[in-house]
C-alpha cells in the first residue's frame, strides 16, 4: 500500500464531562472509496465525525489529510482542506432558494451578484457530471428531504470537497431514495471522491460500502473490507455479543377484531387533510404494521386513535362500542380506559417527563387507577412496588426506580414506557416508533415483547418508518402515502414492492413500475 | 384642505422619523437572532447622551456621536449577555430599559441639576432644517410648491438619513454577502456555523447595527426635534417601533410603511385634540395612541395576514452536544 491515505486519525481521543466519547481512535480511509462507519447510538460515530469536520477539537490525537498533518480549528478551516459533510438534520436555510444555501460561507465577494452567477453555472456543471439535478431557485421548504439531500451534496461539492461525510443520510428517505443516493455515492466515487457514511443500519453498509469500522462505546473495535464480512458478524461487533437479527415468530392466529376504523378523515392546524378516508381492523393475536415514509400521516393516525387530536370524521369500534370520532370528546385517559394502550413515537415529547423519577414515570396516564392512590393521595409505597416489578421483568437499566428518566439510556426510557403500557394488560396496545434511537440489544429485546403480547391474544397497530422492523414484526402490512393507506400486504411481503408503495406508486401501476426496475 | 393635508403629512414624516430608525435598528438586530425589547432603552441612552454633549460642546454632530456612542454600547451589553452568555434576550432587553431609564435620569439630575433634564441646547448643539434649493422660490407655485417646500425640503437631516436608510437596509440584506448570512443566522445559525461562518460574531455585528441605527433614533428626539434631554422623553417609542416591526413582518419597505402609518395615527391624535367631531363628539388622544398597538394585536390575533419571525429570534445559539 503505497498509496497515501485520504484521511488518517490516530489515537483520537474526546470526552464530555464524564463521558468519553471517543476512545484512542484509529482510522485510515482510503482515497477514492466507500467507508462506513457502523455502530450504536452514542457509540461515538457523530463525535468522531464532528471532530474530522472541526465542529469539536480532539482533547489528544492526530489528523492526517493526505499524509499531511493538519490542526482542523474549525469548520471553515475543514472546508479549505476539502472536507465536506452532510449532516443528518440538515444544515440548510428553509426560506432561501437551493441557490443561496450553495453560496452560503463561499460567496466569493462583499456583493452577492457575482457569487451567485458563478454558483448557478457551477451547479449546472455538478449537475451534468453527478446527475443531481435540483432547481437552483426553488426554496428549501417547498423540496422534498431526498432533494433538500441532494442540496447538501451540491454544498459540499461546491466547496471542492474531496472527501464527503455523510451522518445517517437515509434516516429520512424512501428506500427508492436511498438507492437513488448510493447511486450517487457510487458516481462521486468514479470520480475520485472519497466518502465516509456514518450509519447504524447493516443493510446499507453491506449495499454500498468497500471498508467498514465498528464502533463500539466509543472505541474503533474493528476494520473489516465489506466483501469479506457479514452482517452478523458487524452486529455482533457492535454489540459485543452475538444478537438475532431477525424475530422469531410463529404465524398469527388472529381472532375477532379488536379494533376497527372506518373513513377516517383527519385535519390538521393548517387546515391540510392529513389522514384521508382510511379504514382498517386490527383483530386480536395479530400485529399490523403501518408502513410509510414519516410525515405521510402515520403520526396524526396514532395521535387521533389514542385520543390525543381530534378526527374530522371518521368511526372507531373498540371494546363493543361504536364511537363517532368527528363529534367525539374522548380524551387519552377515555382511550386507556377502553383498554388501549398507547406507546408514543416520540417517548421525549409524548412518553416520558424526563425530569421525573422512573416510579413516576412508571405510571404516567394511570396515576388515577385507584391502585395507586390512598384517598386523595398517591399510594407512593404501591407505585415503587409496582415499579420495581416492571424494572426486573423488563431488565431495565439501572434497577434504580429513583433515577430521573434522563439519565437512563434510549433503550430503557423506551422499556420504561414500554412496561407502563404493556403492563396494564391492553385489549390493544399502538405502538408508534418501538426502536427509535434504541441500541441493536433493546431492540431485540422490546421486538421479543411485542410478538409475545400478540401471542397472548392482544392486537397490534405499529406504526414504523423502519421498514425492516415492520416487514420483520407484522401479521399484514398497511403502507400510508399522502395521508392515505395505499396498499396492504401480507406477512412476508416483498421490500422492493412495499418502498414503491411507500414512494406512491399506486397498487395499479405496479406491474408497470415493477416490470421497469 | 390641501395645506392641511400637507401639514399633516409633514408631522408625520417627522414623527415617523425615530420610529423608522428604530424599527430598522431591531430589523437588523432580529433578522440575526437576537430579539431586542430594549430598544426604547437604547434610545433613550442615546437621546441623553446626545443632548448632554451636545450642550457642552455646542457641537450637535459631536452629540450625535456621543449618541451613537451610548447606544452601541448598550446594544454591546445586550449582545454580551444574550451573544456571548446565552442568556434569556427579554431578560436583558428589559434590563437595558431600567437601566437607561434610571441612569439618565439620574446622572442628568447630577451633572446638570435641572431634575433630570438637560440644558437648553446652544447654537450649534442642535441640527438645523436643511432647507433645499429654490425652497423659498417655488413656495407659491400651487400644489408642487407646498409639496417640494414643505414636505420635501426643511426636515432635520436626521430625516433624510431614516428615510435613505430604507433601501440601504433592504439592499445590504439582499444583496451583499453580509445580508445574506445575517438573514442565514436568524433563520438556522447551525446552518451558518456549519459553514465556517462564526455565529457570535455575525450576531454581535447585528447588534452593533441595531446599536448605531438606534443611536440615531435618540439623537434625533433630544437634538434635533427636541433641544435638549427630556426624562424619559421616548416615552415608549421603542416599543412603538418594536410593534412596527412585528406589523412590518421584518421587511424594510414595509417598516417604511407602518412607520409612516403610525406617525401618521400620532399626527392626526394631535391634530384631532379638541375637534369635535359630528355624533362621536371629541376623540381622546388616547385613541390614536392606542391604535397602533391595537392594530398590532389584531395583526399578531392572524386577520391581517401572518407574521412570521426569523425563526431562530430569541434562541440562543449552542453547538449540539452529538
Amino acid at each position: 500500500m503505497s498509496e497515501v491515505p485520504a484521511i488518517e486519525l490516530r489515537q483520537i481521543n474526546k470526552s464530555f464531562g464524564p463521558v468519553h466519547a471517543n476512545k484512542d481512535i484509529d482510522l485510515v480511509v482510503k482515497k477514492g472509496s466507500i467507508h462506513g462507519i457502523i455502530g450504536e447510538n452514542g457509540a461515538g460515530k457523530s463525535t468522531l465525525m464532528s471532530i474530522l469536520y472541526g465542529f469539536y477539537h480532539a482533547d489528544k490525537g492526530d489528523i492526517l489529510v493526505d499524509g499531511t498533518k493538519v490542526t482542523i480549528a474549525d469548520s471553515k478551516a475543514a472546508i479549505a482542506m476539502g472536507i465536506g459533510m452532510v449532516h443528518q438534520h440538515f444544515m440548510l436555510v428553509d426560506n432561501f432558494s437551493v441557490l443561496e444555501n450553495v453560496v452560503l460561507g463561499a460567496e466569493d465577494s462583499a456583493m452577492l451578484a457575482g457569487g451567485l452567477s458563478r454558483a448557478r453555472n457551477e451547479l449546472k456543471r455538478l449537475e451534468d457530471e453527478y446527475e443531481l439535478r435540483v432547481d437552483p431557485d426553488a426554496l428549501i421548504q417547498d423540496l422534498p428531504v431526498g432533494l433538500q439531500q441532494r442540496v447538501e451534496i451540491l454544498k459540499a461539492l461546491y466547496r471542492s470537497a474531496e472527501v464527503l461525510i455523510l451522518d445517517e443520510p437515509t434516516g429520512v428517505l424512501t428506500p427508492a431514495e436511498a438507492d437513488h443516493l448510493f447511486k450517487i455515492l457510487n458516481v462521486l466515487k468514479d470520480e475520485g471522491k472519497t466518502v465516509l457514511l456514518i450509519t447504524h443500519k447493516l443493510r446499507e453498509i453491506m449495499a454500498v460500502t468497500d471498508t467498514v469500522s465498528v464502533m463500539r462505546r466509543g472505541e474503533m473495535v474493528a476494520t473489516r473490507e465489506t466483501r469479506n464480512t457479514s452482517m452478523e458478524e458487524l452486529a455482533e461487533l457492535m454489540v459485543g455479543r452475538s444478537v438475532l437479527l431477525r424475530v422469531d415468530k410463529t404465524p398469527a392466529d388472529p381472532a375477532a377484531p379488536v379494533m376497527e376504523v372506518e373513513n377516517l378523515t383527519v385535519t390538521d392546524s393548517r387546515g391540510v387533510q392529513v389522514v384521508k378516508d382510511v379504514s382498517f381492523s386490527v383483530r386480536a393475536g395479530e400485529i399490523v404494521g403501518i408502513a410509510g415514509v414519516s410525515g405521510n400521516g402515520q403520526s396524526e393516525l396514532l395521535e387521533t386513535l389514542s385520543g390525543i387530536r381530534r378526527a374530522t370524521t371518521g368511526t372507531l369500534k373498540i371494546a363493543g362500542e361504536t364511537i363517532d370520532l368527528g363529534t367525539s370528546t374522548l380524551d387519552a385517559a377515555d382511550m386507556r380506559d377502553k383498554n388501549m394502550g398507547h406507546v408514543p413515537e416520540d417517548r421525549h415529547r409524548m412518553g416520558l417527563i424526563n425530569s421525573f423519577a422512573e416510579y413516576e414515570n412508571s405510571i404516567l396516564g394511570y396515576h388515577r387507577d385507584p391502585a395507586y392512590s390512598k384517598g386523595l393521595l398517591m399510594d407512593i409505597g404501591a407505585i415503587k412496588k409496582a415499579a420495581v416489578e416492571e424494572i426486573e421483568k423488563y431488565d431495565i437499566r439501572p434497577p434504580n426506580p429513583m433515577l430521573k428518566t434522563a439519565s437512563f439510556s434510549g433503550g430503557n426510557q423506551q422499556k420504561i414506557v414500554l412496561a407502563r403500557e404493556i403492563e396494564r394488560d391492553p385489549e390493544i396496545l399502538l405502538i408508534g416508533q418501538p426502536t427509535r434511537g434504541v441500541d441493536i440489544g433493546a431492540i431485540e429485546f422490546i421486538h421479543r415483547r411485542i410478538v409475545e403480547l400478540r401471542d397472548s391474544g392482544k392486537g397490534v397497530l405499529l406504526v414504523s418508518v423502519e421498514l425492516d422492523e415492520i416487514r420483520a414484526l407484522s401479521d399484514r402490512v398497511l403502507v400510508m402515502f399522502d395521508g392515505k393507506i395505499v396498499g396492504e400486504r401480507g406477512a412476508n411481503a416483498e421490500e422492493g414492492e412495499l418502498g414503491l408503495l411507500m414512494a406512491g406508486v399506486e397498487d395499479s401501476q405496479m406491474s408497470v413500475a415493477g416490470g421497469a426496475q | 384642505m390641501f395645506e392641511t393635508v400637507i401639514l399633516m403629512m409633514d408631522a408625520t414624516v417627522r414623527v415617523s422619523t425615530p420610529l423608522l430608525l428604530a424599527c430598522l435598528a431591531g430589523l437588523f438586530s432580529e433578522r440575526s437572532g437576537v430579539v431586542d425589547i430594549g430598544l426604547e432603552g437604547k434610545m433613550l441612552g442615546a437621546a441623553f447622551g446626545a443632548g448632554a454633549v451636545a450642550y457642552v460642546t455646542a457641537n450637535a454632530w459631536l452629540g450625535l456621536l456621543a449618541g451613537i456612542s451610548v447606544s452601541v454600547a448598550l446594544a454591546l451589553i445586550h449582545g454580551f449577555a444574550s451573544i456571548s452568555n446565552r442568556g434569556n434576550q427579554i431578560v436583558s432587553g428589559v434590563a437595558i430599559n431600567f437601566l437607561a431609564a434610571g441612569l439618565t435620569a439620574l446622572l442628568g439630575q447630577t451633572w446638570f441639576r435641572q431634575g433630570g433634564r438637560t440644558p437648553s441646547l446652544p447654537e450649534g448643539g442642535r441640527f438645523t432644517d436643511l432647507t433645499w434649493p429654490f425652497a423659498e422660490q417655488l413656495r407659491e407655485v400651487p400644489v408642487v410648491g407646498p409639496l417640494y417646500s414643505e414636505l420635501l425640503s426643511g426636515h432635520k437631516i436626521l430625516v433624510y438619513v431614516a428615510f435613505l436608510a430604507v433601501p440601504l437596509t433592504w439592499w445590504i440584506l439582499f444583496r451583499t454577502r453580509f445580508g445574506l448570512r445575517l438573514r442565514a443566522v436568524g433563520e438556522n445559525p447551525a446552518a451558518v456555523d456549519t459553514a465556517g461562518i462564526s455565529v457570535a460574531w455575525m450576531r454581535y455585528r447585528a447588534v452593533i447595527a441595531c446599536g448605531i441605527l438606534c443611536g440615531f433614533a435618540g439623537s434625533y428626539l433630544s437634538i434635533a426635534v427636541g433641544s435638549g434631554f427630556g426624562v424619559n422623553m421616548t416615552a415608549g417609542q421603542g416599543f412603538m417601533a418594536l410593534a412596527a416591526l412585528i406589523f412590518a413582518k421584518w421587511k424594510p419597505l414595509n417598516a417604511m410603511f407602518t412607520c409612516l402609518l403610525f406617525g401618521f395615527l400620532d399626527a392626526a391624535g394631535t391634530r384631532m385634540q379638541g375637534v369635535e367631531l359630528p355624533v362621536i363628539g371629541e376623540v381622546p388622544l388616547q385613541v390614536f395612541q392606542a391604535l397602533p398597538y391595537v392594530l398590532t394585536v389584531v395583526l399578531l390575533a392572524g386577520f391581517i395576514g401572518k407574521a412570521i419571525p426569523p425563526k431562530a429570534a430569541g434562541v440562543p445559539y449552542l453547538k449540539e452536544r452529538s
